[in-house]
């Protein structure tokens, strides 16, 4: 049963099989395991980067292709759900209306960027969707009548899933059973569909012949593929993924804006979150996902205290600034393309082996 | 030695290209189609002059990456580090030097620059010196390494710049005698951007010579074509290639402080905005190709002012599109580099 549904791609590590049990059971009982509303918040981020890394994960592990406009379609997505909620007022139909015109968009977009583009080197690939991703971002701040500009979109949820809803007045188990409670759940249960569906894909015949062009796509080429349609249908489904990511950012925030979903911070955390968790491991997105939103919510906490501590001496001061929290995990990255390549899934799985 | 006139013309010079001569109409065609737009000559005057020089500017920018990547095959996403780190180090040699930046006179003026220049060559040359130590050695042959690795190392060089000069934006002026403009009739040119004109050309100049008539380049061109024949003869290619790194980072640092000055205030963030703008150019231009590169950027250059000009909101895409309508036309660039 269980292998099933993940696909027959097993965690093949005691030691990982563990860790995913544990994230999976605390994501699942977030709401009555932790209080306050910022662990539910980061509960709930760490449940849409988990399908917004694991979608790019497709391309870059999968595929092997270098994409700097992910964060477009996620932004798309998030802005679908932000324009449609406050043009056609708060309900499920403008939800469903701003999702489905959000994947309508990205599916044309990574149509033509992918038809357009992957015919060229993946270098050139990775330059030209850097700058499609720069324009774009640029194009939502403009567009302020639309997309509200800077200052973003704040808007309403049909009343089951606002915050003033409640479904019972007395707590259970622990957990208020109001609005946020229902919306934690629904994004739990998008997140755990999306995440599943990906790794049916990846462990399908045609996941096959993507890792094929991920190693060799000359001999890919050479078998009777056309990479090009391939590496098009992997922008494709990487896009619509991520767009979906977006939507479900959007319904959690209940805003959006172009630093929330579109800026260029965002792509660089989902590519620290690629390399550490493991490139072209499902699992690896749910690994480094948990661990870099928790290390980004608690640890600048943490280098704050340190900071206040060595306050004395300047220039260490200003190295352990919570600000600064970024060019820790920038080392970090660079140690862990230096020593872990295949990141900590890899890593636990040949440790096993080994 | 003169040659006597019996004997057949020896080889030419290890084969330089024949110069395809249609891209570089692209700009004097640009240039006359924005004409009836413009409408008025001394405001298409001002504009083409200022679009050309800005050209030149991120020419500058531009030029180390391409040259890198050309000889190296590395792309270096971090390039917009060391233009950040030449910005910065600008900054802090002109605010330590505020008589000679204040000065009416052009000759302490030019010299308080061409110190900060000097000092920021060396910066990001020492600078590109331990990134192609510490980061790029390892991921030589590996185009999706070499992305996610120098990436890294553009987020650590991008927070290491907020550490040592703050998060803030700070205001880099241009010297008092670079201030203003030149007026020739009604079209007025900014004098900095002529003195942009002469940096961007000398520099321009100096790689196409060094890479085409010096043994220094004919090495260089030879270990690209054939790494292990010019080992064996007995060339340190390693030594050459570093220089190749530092050189390129150098000129990065060069143009960080063209471009600060041309902004007239640094923000930490400007490698990552930078960056976009020189991939731009250089995949017009074909990667690796420094004549391309240069075309690129005047293209870039006059495109930028003209739409500024004319459509202010297009102006942020117009380079976009260029580069669109460019790849339509040639996939790989204006100037293909064939031997990759």
């Amino acid at each position: 049963m269980i292998a099933r549904l993940l696909s027959h791609d097993l965690p093949k590590s005691r030691v990982l099989a563990f860790i995913l049990a544990v994230i999976v059971l605390g994501l699942a009982f977030a709401p009555f395991l932790f209080s306050g509303a910022k662990a539910l918040n980061v509960a709930a981020k760490i449940l849409i980067f988990i399908v917004l890394v694991a979608s790019y994960d497709l391309l870059l592990g999968y595929t092997g292709i270098v994409s700097f406009a992910h964060t477009m379609f996620f932004g798309i997505g998030a802005y679908g759900v932000a324009i449609a909620s406050t043009r056609m007022g708060p309900g499920w139909s403008s939800l469903l209306t701003g999702a489905l015109g959000a994947v309508a968009l990205s599916l044309v977009l990574s149509l033509v960027i992918g038809l357009f583009s992957l015919r060229v080197r993946a270098i050139f690939y990775a330059m030209i969707t850097l700058a499609v991703a720069s324009a774009f971002q640029t194009l939502a701040s403009q567009l302020s009548e639309i997309t509200g500009g800077e200052d973003g979109l704040s808007f309403k949820l049909p009343e089951l899933l606002a915050p003033s809803f409640q479904l019972s007045d007395t707590p259970f188990l622990g957990a208020s059973l109001d609005g946020r409670f229902i919306t934690y759940y629904l994004v739990f249960a998008c997140a755990a569909l999306l995440f599943l569906a990906m790794l049916r894909i990846v462990n399908s015949p045609f996941g096959r012949v993507l890792q094929a062009i991920r190693e060799n796509d000359f001999r890919a080429e050479a078998i009777g593929y056309r990479t090009v349609v391939f590496r098009t249908l992997s922008n494709v489904l990487a896009a619509v993924f991520a767009t979906l990511a977006g939507c479900l950012l959007a319904i959690w925030l209940r805003y959006n804006g172009p630093d929330t979903s579109l800026s260029f911070e965002i792509m660089v955390d989902i590519l620290l979150i690629v390399v550490i968790g493991g490139m072209g491991t499902m699992y690896g997105a749910i690994c480094g996902a948990t661990i870099f939103l928790l290390a980004q919510s608690y640890l600048q906490d943490l280098m704050a205290l340190g900071a206040n501590a060595v306050q004395s001496v300047p220039l260490l001061a200003a190295f352990l600034s919570p600000d600064r929290w970024l060019l820790w995990l920038g080392i970090l990255f660079v140690l862990s393309v230096y020593f872990f390549p295949t990141g900590i899934v890899g890593k636990l799985r040949t440790w096993r082996q080994g | 030695m003169e040659q006597t006139t019996t004997l057949p013309q020896p080889a030419p010079r290890l084969a330089l290209p024949k110069i395809d001569w249609l891209p570089l109409l692209l700009v004097p065609a640009l240039a006359l189609a924005a004409l009836p737009f413009v409408g008025s000559t001394g405001t298409w005057v001002t504009l083409t002059a200022a679009g050309l020089a800005m050209g030149m500017i991120v020419f500058i920018i531009a030029s180390g990456l391409t040259l890198i990547f050309g000889l190296m095959d590395v792309l270096n996403f971090g390039h917009g580090v060391f233009i950040a780190l030449g910005a910065f180090i600008a900054v802090s040699v002109l605010g330590a030097m505020p008589d000679w930046t204040a000065a009416d006179s052009l000759a302490q003026n030019l010299s308080a620059i061409g110190i900060a220049m000097v000092a920021a060559m060396l910066a990001a040359g020492v600078l590109g010196f331990a990134f192609e130590r510490v980061l790029v050695r390892v991921v030589y042959g590996q185009h999706l390494k070499q992305i996610l690795i120098t990436m890294g190392g553009m987020v650590i060089g991008e927070e290491l710049i907020k550490v040592l000069w703050g998060p803030q934006q700070i205001p880099l002026p241009l010297p008092t005698a670079l201030r203003g403009s030149i007026w020739l009739g009604d079209a007025g040119i900014e004098k900095y951007r002529l003195a942009a004109v002469v940096v961007g050309l000398a520099v321009f100049a100096a790689l196409v010579l060094v890479l085409n008539r010096t043994k220094l380049g004919l090495l260089i061109r030879a270990g690209v074509q054939d790494r292990e024949m010019v080992e064996s003869l007995g060339y340190r290619i390693r030594r050459l290639f570093i220089g190749v790194f530092i050189a390129g980072s150098a000129l990065a640092g060069l143009g960080g402080v063209m471009w600060g000055l041309y902004q007239q205030n640094v923000i930490p963030q400007m490698g990552a905005q930078v960056n976009v703008l020189i991939f731009i150019i250089i995949i017009i231009g074909g990667l690796g190709s420094t004549g391309g590169c240069f075309l690129g950027a005047l293209l870039v250059g006059l495109l930028a002012n003209y739409t500024g000009f004319l459509a202010p909101k297009i102006a942020l895409f117009s380079n976009i599109l260029l580069m669109v309508a460019i790849l339509l036309w040639r996939p790989q660039g204006l100037y293909p580099v064939t031997n990759r």
